[in-house]
């Protein structure tokens, strides 16, 4: 499985772990990891620990989840991202928008 | 139009065979099955039967006189075309050789002599079913391939759509170069240029998320919002802010558009950049020498309007300089090792160029050599500005249409801002845009826009906040100027500026009358060295010179009223074509 889901030790905390390409072919299954969690969470961890690549359209992946976690009140981190991943971030500047660990 | 593969109905099968016996027997036991047999004598008969009844299947006899059971096969395969008709040899050869001919004239497969029932029903079945998947997927096939037509043909015509809503603006000028593939626009990549009223030029290069249809039809508001307020004076910053209020309000949450806006002014020699989401860009100095633009914003769509920052960066340029601003697919292009061109290609490409290659060819070049096929570089965009001497640009010409309206003629309007309003706001882009409802003004928007911008900035700068002129003479008085500009715009208390526009028609074409008219002190215009033909400019408290030289030069005549805060300036302009020289036919 390309994404897995856990909760974090605060049981408020959903964790969305993505595995190898994060691109276009995810879509699905990316909104699928947050869009049925429960109404209890709070928080979201997007850990890219094992992302070898994020491409436009991840990016706007990302941008759906911090609508539906709440726009602008959304809070959401992203994690552990290598060095190719985090330069994507950054040109977009993303790191305005979402807590870049 | 998906279709059983098990289709029920009989088949019209044809069967060829010189032996009477043989053939009957076979008719009957293909009849038997529920199909209907058409029978030929030999290989003759058997195409002629071929191309009046086609049948579903043909069974050949290998050996017949006339034409032969392979001649047959070959004629019937080429009659067929495209359509899979299943041609079984019938015989009671056994050789490999003479097997393998029979496949290579045609032939699909073979049934030996003497016949077996249930072998023939097996064979007959089982290409049928082949014959009817081979049909649903010559059907699937055209289907998509018509619909793929009538896409691009769509795509062919809402590209023309596109073109006169974006046109190609100022792209051409002498100082720009750009390279975007002919259907960019569907790859979601966007660029314009366009010249201001009163000079400077403003590039805008864009990158949609996704492709296709969404991509372009994000791109249409986009070309509108550019071209219309560009030509209505705005600045990138405000154009900029346009943009983002526009996108944010259309575009579903995960698209926006990654973007670079580059403001050209020739006159102060400096550049504004803004990056949003785009590699990059490169400023590549007249000298050789290299600086990085890189995105300092989210690209747009994305943040409201109360979050979205327009600030572009200053950047102070000699003539020769030139900038070049890149879309992502020149940094995803990969070479036939999968290896990426990157930063690094363009760097490479830019410094080792030589020293009279224009830096955008060699970036091109370099990545088309580096890339794996030609195609690659269907999916880039790529801009360069060069900055020139202002007196060489104003050469753009302003392609914007003739409203075929005939517009108001005989007008009068006033206008006045006041108190905070004044820090807060430039009138300039609504009075050019009243101005610009009169059809022959039109054509001189750039110099209707001087005129109001001298005006504005003197009323506001001299006459309301009373700042001298003399302090930009140093570099650290131009400092000075602006931070006391900035202190004395927050007590304006009881200040105005107010605009009079009047026009009117004469003999040959109209005449335009500004008054400007400032709540600050005035001066004593009557000992004024440039209104006594006294050619010392920077002598005088209020107008340095330089403005009031302007003013003159563009107006039929400028004239001080009061105690030197209300200026009256007329502008005449004639209908194309009635005078030789209209420019300077009655100069004061």
């Amino acid at each position: 499985m390309p994404i897995q889901t856990r909760r974090g030790e605060n049981s408020q905390t959903l964790i969305i772990s993505i595995v190898g390409r994060f691109d276009f072919s995810t879509h699905q299954a990316f909104r699928d990891a947050y869009e049925h969690g429960d109404e209890s969470i709070r928080y979201y961890i997007v850990d890219l620990s094992d992302t070898t690549y994020l491409d436009s359209s991840a990016l706007g992946m990302l941008l759906l989840l911090r609508d539906y976690a709440g726009g602008d009140s959304a809070s959401i981190s992203i994690e552990n991202c290598n060095n190719d991943v985090r330069r994507i971030l950054s040109i977009s500047n993303f790191e305005q928008l979402f807590a870049i660990r | 139009m998906e279709e059983s593969i098990a289709e029920p109905k009989p088949l019209t099968i044809l069967i060829a065979d010189d032996s009477d016996t043989d053939r009957l027997i076979l008719a009957a036991l293909v009849r038997r099955l529920g199909h209907r047999v058409l029978e030929a004598k030999n290989g003759q008969e058997a195409v002629q039967l071929f191309q009046d009844c086609d049948p579903d299947i043909v069974l050949l006899d290998a050996l017949m006189p006339v034409m032969d059971g392979m001649e047959a096969a070959r004629q019937i395969k080429i009659l067929a075309g495209e359509r899979m008709v299943p041609l079984i040899f019938l015989t009671s050869l056994s050789e490999a050789e003479d097997l393998a001919k029979c496949l290579d004239a045609g032939g699909d497969d073979f049934l030996s002599k003497p016949y077996n029932r249930v072998i023939l029903e097996a064979k007959i079945n089982a290409f049928n079913r082949m014959r009817l998947m081979h049909r649903a997927l010559s059907r699937q096939r055209d289907l998509i391939r018509e619909r793929n037509e009538q896409l691009l043909q769509e795509q062919e015509v809402a590209k023309r759509v596109f073109d006169n809503v974006a046109h190609t603006g100022c792209l051409d000028a002498f100082n720009i170069r750009h390279h975007a593939s002919p259907l960019a626009l569907f790859n979601g990549d966007v660029l314009f240029a366009a010249p201001f009223p009163a000079g400077g030029m403003l590039v805008f290069i864009g990158d949609f998320t996704g492709h296709g249809l969404p991509a372009a039809v994000g791109a249409m508001p986009l070309a509108e919002i550019f071209y219309g307020m560009v030509t209505k004076g705005f600045k990138g910053a405000d154009v900029l802010r346009e943009f983002n209020q526009k996108l944010k309000q259309i575009l579903p949450p995960g698209m926006f558009c990654c973007g670079g806006m580059i403001e050209a002014d020739f006159k102060h020699n400096q550049l504004q950049v803004w990056n949003g989401g785009l590699p990059d860009g490169w400023l590549v100095r007249a000298n050789g020498d290299l600086e990085l633009v890189p995105s300092r914003h989210l690209p747009l769509g994305i943040l409201s309007s109360d979050r979205f920052d327009d600030s572009m960066d200053t950047l102070p340029t000699e003539p020769g300089d030139r900038l070049l601003m890149l879309t992502d697919g020149f940094l995803e292009s990969r070479n036939t090792e999968g290896r990426l061109f990157g930063d690094s290609g363009i760097r490479w490409a830019l410094e080792s160029r030589t020293v009279s290659q224009h830096p955008f060819d060699a970036v091109l070049e370099a990545v088309k050599q580096f890339s794996a096929s030609a195609a690659d570089t269907d999916d880039l965009t790529m801009c360069s500005v060069e900055m020139v001497d202002e007196v060489g640009i104003s050469i753009i010409q302003d392609r914007t249409e003739p409203s075929p309206l005939p517009g108001p003629m005989e007008w009068h309007c006033e206008y006045e801002i006041r108190e905070r309003t004044l820090g807060d706001f430039s009138p300039l882009p609504l009075l050019l845009h009243i101005c610009m409802e009169v059809p022959g003004l039109r054509r001189k928007s750039g110099e209707i826009y001087t005129l109001l911008a001298e005006l504005y900035s003197n009323a506001l700068e001299h006459g309301v906040l009373e700042l001298s002129s003399h302090w930009k003479q140093s570099a650290e008085g131009f400092d000075q100027y602006y931070e006391e500009r900035r202190r004395r715009l927050s007590r304006v208390e009881g200040h105005f500026i107010r605009f009079s526009l009047s026009h009117s028609m004469t003999s040959s074409g109209g005449r335009l009358r500004i008054v400007c008219e400032d709540s600050g002190s005035g001066f004593d215009f009557h000992n004024h060295p440039i209104l006594n033909e006294d050619q010392r400019p920077g002598r005088a408290g209020r107008y340095a010179g330089r403005g009031l030289l302007l003013l003159k030069r563009l107006a039929e005549s400028v004239t001080f009223h009061q105690q030197g805060n209300q200026v009256e300036i007329i502008f005449d302009w004639e209908v194309a074509g009635s005078s030789s020289n209209p420019a300077s036919s009655h100069r004061q």
